[in-house]
């Protein structure tokens, strides 16, 4: 394990999720992000910096919620992109796991560096303190995936792969976005790469919405969907079935 | 020992020896832990019934909130024949009783204070009666105007400032529950014969002021106890004897209740703890199989719908403080006994199950006493009532049970009391953020510049610091906190002696215990304004007087509502010192002192005429209800505000501290199931800390916003939400108070 004086950098603590993992939820926000998605409803994640927390600091905060978790609820970090601060998290969950606190980490995998040796036994040992990873799957093809988000895909599909292999459980998300993440072909070859998968519990589609829209506007950066809406209910419907939701109910 | 057929099956002695409904419910009940599964949809009568009085709703609604008043016939338990929602439908009824001749009509009550009954009267566009002004200012006195002649001016002042306000003296104080299963269970007859032996030693024949007053108090009491009979009489029911049924029983008690209502509109009218004291009732007819669930169902919707009815004449600065027409008709189910055994029983489902049936209401004010250890079923069928209809509230039986054992009910909006043990000398608030500018100011009130408090001296430096503050704080806080105390121990005992509430004091022990409740508004300003002067800088800005009119901030600080221990302890030690400056002082007849961190709406009006506070609250803007953390101070989310609420301790507070959450469905979870099992974990990790209250919203902004602009759409017709302590019908709020509840933090992370 890494040493105790990794900082971790925060974007924001919400001491009340119930959407991103099983029961009650304490979610860490952590800052940055590589991935440029174009429907990102937390573009004030993206760039470094953020309040320093060392993890058994971070780790004693959030400690004070446990009343509230019961037998299914625990941690959530999520971001900005978790991944990036692999060694911060590792202490992180570490920490919680030895005091039996469920972790979750909900991550677009990007970071992920399948052909690094030394990352994957870094990967490898996170993995072994988290009990649940929610995966953020934006486009399986490659290249509609980098007009989304600017990156490539294919080393988050090793990663799920990767997961998998380990035995870890996974949510799988997607950003159901009308006109550009919901044709017919990209879902059906989505619920293909989902069902080679064997530790799947979960598949969720996340409509997309314009809450998140303002903060683009705060920050000044012209936002790339002016005319995209959120899908209807017959559409997430469709998406559902596409993605064969009902084959997964954990 | 006595004895009555209609006993039959009872087990138990002491409740035979004594009046003791406690000891009666313990012998006799049945806890119930399994799942709602067994209840009964509504009857074609509730159907009925329940269509006409929202007929009647409706009415009363496009006539701007009043349907009938009455002008001529002063209110008393026989000042009316038999009333009925529907003449053509009377025979559904299976509880009967209203408060004047017809659904919805306001009696007249004057009592308190005949200015006020004439003052509802014409703002509702009615005549009040000349020969009862007459009666009522030549012959004979009222509550409110002893109270104004014995007021001093110091008194008259800081009523006009607003430092102290909300005060009983132009409205019945309230807050006392009789022990309305004692009508039921023991029939008038015996507890004439109960309250005669008190009254026989009653003192050893040295008159005293005490004995002489008690005396007279007791004659009372029994004079109101013959009058409920003769009231049944009129519906046909004799109710000299205990009841011998489930229905009779729930006619009986409410019979009790409709007493009080009949004679006193105090500001609030609790019903108490009455639904594990019905289920033996409902249970021995099931077991001898003369009643069905369905019927049984049917008593508690009819009741219910009776506590919906209930109506006063109020005046426009009344609704200004209590805003949407509440009456707290406050009813408890839950909570666990001494014995360890839950007292959830089949009618606690049944009682919350109205909501279902009937659709959500705020009256009666649904209360859930909670804990943890709550059966799982119940826990969850009440979380379910609360995301459906966001019309129930709940208090922790686990704090309070050690205070006031497991027989206690809920007789404000969040304040227990024990059932018929007790009363409470009610005393609304002081305004402690408004005594923080007093103190920066030197006594000057910051909206009528006029000396309000001591002359105390000013502070005159530039930036507020916290040694300067602090010691001039408590010293203005010590002598508001003198000056309520005594404002109140006048206002109780004019209203002891000129609206005495015999017919509810008739259904509580003689030898009764006094609290004497004080509250506090503008909680969370006061922590954030002293948080800001310790750990930011705070400029003042003054005007051309040298008063401090508004307050510049550099700098970030902590503020409550966030789990931070620094802005916490601030809130703690300005309870527990407030607390100490009311305990030390006489209060009426040798009361126990108690405060609360509740405001029910009057938030508002207190931030109305509250100046800029160095929170950066902005003046004459409204305050954050009760000990709710204020409006976008919290930046962690529900739980963190929680944890900052859950900290203060209970036994400083122990006539409530109240907390208002509004969750948005889609933040609670995906399902219904998920919503459910979510709220269950906040409950119990909140009240797990040692928390005291919460009332429990569960929509999204966007409803309220629809709600205020379509009004008239069907759906909102009984839109319910939770605000401080009690239950509003969104529609029937001020639009001021609509913004202010739409203005609340909803959280829901994105």
């Amino acid at each position: 394990m890494a040493s105790c004086k990794t900082l971790g950098y925060v974007h924001s603590l919400e001491s009340f999720g119930s959407v991103d993992g099983p029961g009650v939820r304490f979610v860490v926000f952590l800052q940055g992000c590589a991935l440029r998605c174009k429907y990102c409803h937390n573009p004030e994640t993206w760039a470094e910096g953020g309040e320093e927390w060392t993890a058994e600091a971070l780790f004693q905060r959030v400690y004070r919620y446990r009343n509230y978790w019961g037998k299914k609820g625990g941690i959530t970090v999520s971001g900005g992109e978790p991944l990036r601060q692999l060694d911060f998290l590792t202490e992180f969950f570490t920490l919680a796991r030895a005091k039996g606190v469920h972790t979750a980490l909900d991550t677009a995998g990007q970071p992920f560096r399948p052909d690094d040796p030394a990352y994957l036994a870094a990967f490898d040992r996170l993995m072994a303190n988290t009990n649940l990873v929610i995966l953020d799957l934006k486009e399986i093809d490659p290249e509609r995936h980098r007009q989304l988000t600017g990156k490539d895909n294919a080393n988050i599909l090793a990663m799920a792969r990767r997961i998998s292999d380990l035995g870890i459980p996974l949510w799988v998300r997607h950003v159901l976005v009308p006109g550009l993440t919901d044709d017919e072909e990209g879902l059906r070859k989505t619920a293909d790469f989902i069902r080679s998968l064997k530790t799947v519990q979960r598949v969720e589609v996340l409509p997309y919405h314009t809450l998140g829209l303002f903060k683009w506007q705060k920050l000044g950066i012209s936002y790339p969907l002016p005319d995209a809406v959120p899908p209807t209910a017959e559409q997430v419907k469709r998406a559902e079935e596409l993605l064969e939701v009902s084959r997964y109910p954990g | 020992m006595i004895q009555f057929e209609q006993w039959e099956g009872f087990e138990g002695r002491i409740w035979k020896e004594e009046v003791n409904v406690r000891d009666f419910i313990q012998k006799n009940y049945t806890p119930y832990d399994g799942d709602e599964s067994f209840l009964a949809g509504p009857t074609e009568a509730t159907d009925k019934l329940w269509g006409a009085l929202q007929q009647l709703q409706k009415a009363e609604r496009a006539k701007g909130g009043v349907l009938d008043m009455e002008t001529e016939v002063v209110s008393s338990l026989t000042s009316y024949g038999p009333g009925y929602i529907d003449e053509n439908l009377k025979d559904l009824e299976q509880i009967v009783g209203l408060q004047t001749d017809k659904p919805l009509k306001r009696a007249f009550m004057p009592y308190g204070g005949i200015k006020m009954a004439e003052q509802a009267c014409t703002t509702y566009g009615y005549q009040p009666s000349a020969e009862l002004h007459k009666i009522f200012t030549d012959y004979t006195r009222t509550h409110n105007q002893a109270v104004f002649d014995a007021y001093t001016p110091e008194m008259k002042k800081a009523r006009h400032t607003h430092i102290i306000t909300g005060l009983p003296d132009t409205y019945g104080r309230g807050r006392i529950v009789g022990d309305y299963r004692r009508v039921a269970l023991y029939g008038i007859d015996a507890l004439i014969q109960f309250k005669q032996e008190d009254l026989a030693n009653c003192g050893d024949g040295t008159m005293t002021d005490d004995v002489i007053r008690l005396r007279e108090e007791i004659a009372r009491q029994i004079s109101a106890l013959k009058g409920m009979k003769k009231m049944a009489e009129a519906y046909g029911y004799d109710i000299s004897q205990p009841a011998k049924d489930a229905k009779e029983a729930c006619q009986w008690l409410y019979f009790g209740y409709l007493a009080a209502i009949k004679t006193q509109n105090g500001a609030a009218m609790s019903v108490g703890r009455i639904s594990t004291f019905l289920d033996i009732y409902i249970q021995r007819d099931l077991d001898k199989g003369i009643l069905t669930e369905s019927q049984a169902q049917e008593l508690i919707d009819h009741m219910v719908m009776k506590f919906r009815m209930v109506k006063f004449a109020r005046i426009p600065s009344y609704n200004q403080l209590f805003s949407g027409d509440p009456v707290w008709a406050t009813l408890e189910v839950g909570g666990i006994g001494m014995d360890g055994r839950s007292m959830v029983t089949k009618n606690c489902y049944r009682f919350l199950h109205t909501l279902e049936n009937m659709g959500p209401a705020p009256e009666p004010n649904l209360t859930v006493l909670y804990s943890s250890a709550l059966p799982e079923a119940f826990k969850k069928y009440a979380a379910k009532v609360s995301v459906n209809t966001s019309s129930v509230q709940y208090e922790n039986d686990d704090v309070m049970k050690p205070v006031w054992g497991d027989d206690y009910s809920i007789c404000c909006c969040v304040s227990a009391t024990q059932t018929g043990k007790e009363m409470q000398f009610f005393g609304a608030r002081a305004n402690l953020a408004k005594c923080l500018l007093y103190a920066i100011n030197g006594g000057v009130d910051e909206k009528s510049h006029e000396q309000c408090g001591p002359n105390y001296a000013p502070i005159t430096s530039e930036y507020l610091t916290y040694d300067e503050v602090l010691p001039k704080y408590v010293q203005m806080l010590d002598w508001l906190a003198g000056l309520y105390v005594n404002v109140l121990n006048l206002i109780q005992y004019m209203h002891d002696k000129y609206y005495y509430e015999e017919a509810e004091m008739a259904l509580i022990d003689t030898d009764v215990r006094r609290t004497f409740a004080t509250g506090i508004a503008g909680f969370s300003h006061v922590i954030d304004s002293l948080s800001a002067i310790k750990y930011a800088k705070v400029k003042v800005v003054r005007d051309e007087n040298g008063l401090a009119t508004g307050f510049e901030i550099e700098g970030d600080f902590p503020k409550y509502g966030n789990d931070d221990d620094r802005a916490d302890e601030i809130g703690v030690w300005l309870l527990k010192t407030f607390l100490e400056m009311i305990k030390k002082r006489h209060t009426y007849r040798n009361s126990e002192a108690t405060t609360s961190i509740l405001t029910i709406t009057s938030n508002v009006v207190y931030g109305k005429y509250t100046g800029a506070l160095p929170d950066g609250r902005a003046a004459f803007t409204p305050f954050a209800p009760g000990a709710t953390p204020s409006y976008g101070a919290e930046q962690n989310g529900l739980l963190a505000s929680l944890n900052s609420v859950a900290k203060l301790p209970y036994h400083w507070a122990l006539d409530g501290i109240s907390n208002t959450q509004t969750i948005n469905p889609e933040a609670l979870g995906h399902s219904e199931d998920e919503r459910v099992e979510n709220l269950v974990q906040v409950l119990d990790g909140y009240f797990d800390q040692g928390a005291h209250h919460l009332n429990v919203n569960v929509f999204g902004k966007e409803k309220l916003l629809d709600a205020m602009e379509h009004p008239e759409k069907e759906e909102y017709a009984n839109f319910t939400i939770r605000v401080s302590g009690y239950a509003v019908k969104f529609i029937d709020l001020t639009r001021e108070q609509q913004l202010d509840v739409l203005a609340r933090t909803c959280h829901g992370v994105l």
